[in-house]
């Protein structure tokens, strides 16, 4: 009879019999035998993620390339881990930087993608932060409310949005600085445990990190993001239109390339968010254009397409061209 | 003496078990989140049966993903209190049940006071029996770390 699987505390017995625990072991097995960047990809599915980022995202060639470079990067430790060479966990802390509307957010959720499926972050999940979910209102009221949003972040990825609101020089008594300290700890000592990727414009992140080394210190990773061309933020409008089952009619489109050429001279443009916001008051127009005809038979056609009126119906159109506000 | 013979007090999950190791803990944390339990830490100098709400050790954690942020504050806790009983708590917010759902003891003093039995003459000598706690016995503030 094998030995009993338990003992009692305080008694000499024997320990508890290894249970085996092969069947984990098993699926871990492959990866941890890998020896090709082939097999490393197969066994993580982290190539099928970077393909789809090619696939679904516009444009940001700049940003796709150092995302391959990290990924490349970490299966190659991977691999060498593998050999049993130098095991240091890299530092994956990341800022990205770029205008409004560039997809920093959207690349953020595919990095935690791309971090869980090489076994960087054990969950994958993305807890996206601004100042107001880190900084308390009073003495002491931060330190637990920075903490807290840690704990939920551990695990995955810690996405701080505009993070240079944390540091307000201007106020040398605000609570902001005492968050950043904590972030930093973290940041150092539970490298394991999350990834921080901060995110904001790039001449207040600039002014940010130079205020805080300590932040650029501990970041690996500077990503940029570049505005989009006319083309992108057209190839753009149209993938949103198809996932919402709208298409251009005849002239909207050239209509929309007017817009956007106008649009892209005001100030305020957030790229593909702008976009979005144009679509969307599109979308109100054509609902109301077939509002007003009670008595018209609608087809699928009529329902799905967006005409040149609503688009030409932009204030945008309106406004003279030169002029700027 | 009322203790067991193996000198330690045995409330809540696993405590007829040696002790957890931290990886161990991990697991068993990571068994309640992925039933959607809220973890807590709590603390106590007195462990006697009847006294239910121990001190907590800070919020309970709701929404968490991972057993890093319990094993954070688990460290934090040890830290500051590690003479006394702590253990964590999960607590199952679900909708008709909203109770505990695991409790289990990760840290412990080193000497474990253990209980008494106490004997009071009653109308008629009549006994009536009571637990005392030694960890009582001497101040608060001399109870072990802090």
């Amino acid at each position: 009879m094998a030995g009993p699987l338990y003992s009692i505390p305080g008694s000499t017995a024997a320990p508890p019999a290894t249970v085996a625990v092969e069947a984990d072991a098993a699926s871990a097995g492959a990866l941890e035998s890998a020896r090709t960047v082939g097999a490393v990809l197969a066994q993580t599915q982290a190539g099928a993620v970077m393909d789809e980022l090619d696939r679904d995202l516009v444009g940001l060639a700049p940003v796709k390339a150092r995302i391959r470079e990290i990924a490349a990067l970490l299966v190659i430790d991977k691999l060498r881990l593998n050999l049993g060479l130098s095991a240091t966990s890299p530092t994956l802390h990341m800022s990205f930087v770029g205008n409004p509307g560039t997809g920093k957010t959207t690349v953020a959720l595919r990095m935690a993608t791309i971090l869980h499926r090489l076994g960087y972050v054990r969950k994958g999940h993305l807890v996206a932060v601004t100042r107001d979910d880190l900084v308390g209102q009073y003495i002491g009221h931060t330190a637990p409310k920075t903490k807290e949003v840690l704990k939920k972040a551990m695990g995955g990825v810690l996405f701080i949005d505009e993070a240079y609101y944390l540091y307000r020089p201007e106020n040398e008594r605000d609570y902001g600085q005492e968050a950043i300290e904590i972030l930093l700890q973290v940041m150092e000592n539970q490298r394991d445990d999350l990834v921080v990727i901060l995110a904001g414009y790039k001449d207040r992140m600039e002014t940010f990190f130079q205020s805080n080394p300590g932040f650029r210190s501990r970041i690996a990773h500077h990503v940029d993001f570049p505005d989009y061309e006319a083309g992108d933020l057209l190839n753009i409008a149209e993938r949103m239109l198809g996932e919402q089952h709208y298409h251009f009619g005849p002239g909207a489109r050239e209509a929309f390339v007017e817009y956007l050429d106008r649009r892209l001279r005001q100030p305020q443009f957030a790229n593909a968010r702008s976009v979005r916001n144009a679509l969307e008051r599109a979308r109100l127009r054509q609902a109301s254009r077939l509002f007003s005809e009670p008595d018209r038979e609608l087809t699928s056609d009529d329902l799905t397409t967006i005409s040149e009126s609503d688009i030409r119906a932009s204030r945008v159109f309106g406004a003279p061209l030169s002029h700027e506000k | 003496m009322m203790t067991n013979p193996t000198g330690r007090i045995t409330q809540g999950q696993f405590s007829f078990l040696p002790d957890l190791t931290d990886a161990e803990i991990a697991l068993q944390i990571e068994y309640g989140l992925a039933r959607n339990y809220a973890w807590s830490v709590e603390y106590t100098d007195d462990p006697h049966p009847r006294n239910t709400y121990w001190e907590m050790y800070g919020m309970p954690m709701f929404d968490l993903k991972d057993a890093a942020g319990v094993i954070t504050e688990l460290q934090a806790c040890r830290s500051t209190f590690p003479e006394h009983y702590i253990r964590l708590v999960a607590f199952d917010s679900t909708r008709g049940i909203e109770s505990v759902a695991m409790s289990f003891i990760v840290n412990r003093p080193k000497q474990e006071p253990g209980f008494g039995l106490v004997r009071m003459e009653a109308r008629s000598r009549e006994i009536r029996y009571t637990v005392h706690s030694y960890a009582t016995d001497r101040p608060e503030n001399e109870r072990g770390g802090r």
